[in-house]
């Protein structure tokens, strides 16, 4: 799933100055998967806000509702109402469903309320670790199911650099395994060290975010 | 033999001699002075000295730079290059411009993560995006085929062939062990020239990967110096064997250092040591001797371990 975080209520604060008519907006799928931006978190944020803006010294109102989709524009819609009511929105969603917000309310200030932050997997309850990197090149077939590009911290593609503790984890994170590591194990347990054994050439970028903007076009689709 | 580069380096390898390299670590300033008081320490007792790329991630005075003055100055560096900080096409650039330099002798190195680096001690760049465009192993196939084939890695023409003699680095013993012989058979195989080793303590460890490299054929593909930290005190020891990656330091020897009435003694003692134990392995062919921020101890290391004067080549 996409994940995000909350941003620090400071910096909410100092987004919302000066606004009178707050809504806060989340969204039911990954955002809520990950609890930053469900029903539960939208719920918990919008007194906070409003007590930090009353603190602040700029009270403010705030409203609240959590689309089924932020990223859909048909769920989109169930908010038009509450939307030209505000004078501000704060999205907990990912920065798909903001901007898509911040499209179909293209007059109405939309401010983010969580950073988004990765393509994670909840691997155990409160705990969300990276999968995907979406690099538009993807390696699984050669590192048998675990990949470099986004759990390596370097994205390494031919093995392990020197940094591997000795208990196996990552030298950046005490508490992140060296996936090289786990590569290694993978492919040892399957009799197929060997496949690990070729130079993997210069991997090509283009297709991820450091190709320029994506966009996808199926003809198929479109007629 | 035909020679790659035709650096001393290679030449002092190809002649069978025990090589000798040892580090200079460039300023966190634009101090020319400074370089030039350690080369004034170093000169004539290595074979290459190796100028690093922003070690820990902290920024220093360029290793191309540092290389210049060095080369200016009379000593053949050896210019370190991470994948931590530059594109392929940065790199590439730099490899010409070292080229034009006069720069010759490369080891091509992933490098300090810029989360994990700064020593512990200065702030370094945490927030600074890493590139790794590229990872170390291609790294050393690109400058392979620069040198080579005369060919960029898109596939375009150099407009003549830069001489490089191509270093690499290897952690013999960092998990997964059984892998490490097997990274450095695709280091050689991707073009390395020489390797430098992550620092060994460890002798009997360390034997035992380098028979294993032996086996393989790998110590007469490329030249392998396993690498020689100077011990200065059991803290020291013990800082590196907690924190150090791949650093594995037997509890031995930091207790003979603990005990030590005189640790710096004591640590040349243990150096000139560790020096005969990697000399009688067999496919070891020199020794990577590194005094951190303590250049003034080498000379005499060096001496009393009968490695100089170095050879002429």
């Amino acid at each position: 799933m996409i994940t995000a975080e909350w941003k620090p209520i400071e910096e909410m604060v100092g987004y919302l100055r000066g606004h009178k008519k707050v809504l806060v907006i989340g969204c039911a799928t990954c955002v809520a998967e990950c609890a930053a931006g469900g029903e539960r978190e939208v719920e918990t944020l919008a007194p906070l806000l409003a007590m930090a803006m009353q603190n602040d010294g700029n009270p403010v109102e705030v409203k609240s509702a959590t689309l089924e989709r932020q990223c859909e524009p048909e769920f989109v819609e169930a908010i038009a109402e509450a939307a030209a009511e505000a004078d501000a929105i704060v999205s907990l969603a990912c920065g798909i469903g903001m901007q898509l917000v911040a499209e179909r309310f293209v007059d109405t200030p939309l401010y983010p309320g969580v950073n988004t932050t990765s393509l994670s997997l909840r691997e155990e309850p409160g705990l969300w670790t990276s999968r995907c990197a979406a690099c538009g090149d993807c390696v699984l077939g050669l590192t048998f199911g675990l990949c470099p590009v986004a759990r390596c911290a370097k994205s390494l593609m031919n093995g392990p650099c020197g940094g591997t503790r000795t208990d196996g984890m990552c030298e950046i994170n005490q508490d992140t395994p060296c996936i090289w590591r786990l590569i290694v194990e993978r492919a040892t347990a399957r009799g197929r060290l060997e496949d690990l054994t070729q130079v993997r050439p210069p991997k090509n970028w283009s297709n991820s975010p450091a190709g320029g903007p994506k966009r996808m076009l199926r003809e198929d689709l479109r007629s | 033999m035909s020679l790659r580069a035709g650096t001393k380096l290679e030449k002092v390898l190809a002649a069978g001699h025990f090589a000798l390299t040892t580090e200079v670590g460039p300023p966190r300033g634009p101090d020319v002075d400074a370089v030039l008081k350690k080369a004034r320490i170093l000169k004539g007792l290595a074979d290459g000295y190796n100028v690093t790329d922003n070690q820990t991630a902290v920024v220093r005075m360029s290793s191309i730079a540092g290389s210049k003055i060095l080369l200016d100055a009379g000593l053949e560096p050896v210019a370190q290059m991470t994948c931590r900080d530059r594109n392929r096409i940065a790199m590439q650039s730099d490899l010409l411009g070292a080229a034009a330099l006069g720069l010759r002798n490369i080891l091509a190195i992933s490098g300090d993560h810029q989360g994990a680096g700064a020593s512990g001690k200065l702030k370094g760049h945490p927030g600074a995006k890493g590139v790794y465009d590229v990872d170390s192993m291609q790294l050393i196939s690109i400058i392979k085929g620069m040198r080579d084939e005369g060919l960029q890695a898109g596939g375009d023409a150099l407009t003549s062939k830069p001489a490089f003699f191509i270093g690499a680095a290897w952690t013999p013993l960092g998990p997964p062990i059984e892998f490490r012989v097997l990274r450095l058979a695709k280091k050689v195989a991707a073009g390395a020239d020489f390797i430098q080793t992550q620092a060994v303590y460890d002798i009997k460890a360390f034997a035992q990967q380098m028979a294993k490299a032996v086996d393989m054929g790998l110590a007469e593909k490329t030249a392998i110096l396993p690498g020689i930290i100077v011990p200065r005190s059991a803290g020291m020891l013990n800082y590196m064997n907690n924190n150090v990656p791949g650093v594995v330091v037997p509890q031995e020897l930091i207790g003979r250092m603990k005990d030590a009435s005189d640790p710096q003694a004591e640590g040349i003692k243990v150096t000139l040591e560790l020096i005969e134990q990697v000399r009688e392995l067999p496919g070891v062919k020199g020794v990577h001797l590194q005094a951190i921020e303590a250049e003034e101890l080498l000379p005499e290391i060096i001496n009393q371990a009968g490695l100089s004067p170095r050879p002429e080549v």
